[in-house]
């Protein structure tokens, strides 16, 4: 299907949906209250059956970005192999999302990376907790803000001496 | 000509412990980057730590003298490594193999411990990134010198370690 008449096919439910297009990659960009309807009429409607990614960036500093957070998904047609990437944008402080996980269960560990990195949460998301990081971590370590070498994580420890050990 | 061995031998106990201890030390291998490959190398036959009774590599740290962090450690495994090198019996002996596990490497992010020398004590440090199986085998032969010049049979000399030797952990502020 060519994107033209995709555009024009989710227009019609979606009045606001802004698009874009370079070489072989096709965007869609939607208000975050909408993603959830525009990957379920992607999945339902045009056989967009696969999830192949669930991303986010931050965008903190970036030249002439306007908001914090991109959250990308991407969809991939089996049976035309189509691309398609839906992308969304937050800011702080209302970083929440639907959870894709209803549509596909592949979204669970993707959107766990997603809130362990950048701290995005994801409603009627089943378990969501940190999947890379430990559970006592508490800063999230993707966000620009965040310094590289962290702010004494990797330092706090209990030090045995070979005395006691 | 014949091998005579005579009916009674003299030795004192802690030479004839250090003697013993030196050449069975059974490594650890804590193998968790591309070291653990040349860890392996060592262990396999063309570079054969068999030849310095080095080669009974346990997975079991109740079994185990000689522990080997071959690679860089992160702030999740740490736990783990204290608690396995906190599981092996005495005497026991540590070997930090390579630049992440001396120091953090090139890896110097939130994640990642800046040399495990900071959280257990270290007896060898091996530099390289990786280091070669012969250096790694020189670090075992020093330690086995070191164990026989040091050594005592009650391990008097572990207890005398009460200071932490190595960089000390950052301060948070």
């Amino acid at each position: 299907m060519p994107f033209d008449t995709l555009i024009t096919a989710l227009k019609l439910k979606f009045a606001d949906l802004a698009t874009s297009e370079f070489r072989d990659n096709r965007r869609l960009v939607v208000k975050p209250p909408q993603v959830f309807e525009v990957l379920q009429t992607l999945k339902d409607e045009h056989r967009f059956d696969m999830l192949f990614e669930l991303t986010a960036a931050d965008y903190l500093k970036y030249p002439k970005a306007t908001d914090r957070f991109g959250v990308v998904y991407g969809l991939l047609s089996t049976t035309t192999g189509e691309r398609v990437f839906v992308k969304t944008w937050l800011n702080e402080p209302e970083l929440t999302l639907p959870s894709a996980f209803p549509l596909w269960r592949g979204a669970d560990w993707m959107e766990r990376e997603v809130y362990d990195m950048y701290g995005i949460n994801f409603d009627g998301h089943p378990d969501l907790r940190r999947i890379l990081m430990p559970e006592e971590f508490t800063s999230y370590p993707l966000r620009k803000d965040y310094p590289l070498r962290g702010r004494g994580e990797r330092h706090n420890f209990p030090v045995i001496t070979r005395a006691e050990s | 000509m014949a091998l005579t061995i005579p009916d009674v031998m003299l030795a004192r106990l802690d030479p004839l412990a250090n003697w013993v201890r030196s050449n069975s030390l059974w490594p650890m291998p804590f193998a968790t980057a591309c070291c653990g490959i040349e860890l392996m190398a060592t262990g396999a036959s063309k570079h054969d730590i068999a030849r310095f009774g080095a080669e009974v590599m346990r997975f079991s740290p109740r079994q185990c003298d000689l522990m080997i962090v071959a690679g860089r450690v992160v702030m999740k495994m740490l736990p783990v490594l204290q608690r396995i090198w906190l599981q092996m019996p005495e005497p026991k002996w540590c070997i930090s193999m390579g630049a992440c596990a001396s120091s953090g490497g090139v890896f110097d992010t939130y994640a990642v411990v800046q040399g495990v020398d900071r959280f257990i004590p270290v007896d060898m440090y091996v530099p390289g990134c990786p280091p070669r199986p012969e250096q790694l085998i020189q670090a075992i032969i020093d330690l086995q010198a070191k164990i026989r010049a040091t050594g005592t049979l009650q391990g008097t000399e572990f207890g005398k370690r009460t200071e932490h030797k190595g960089p000390l952990p950052m301060s948070l502020n």
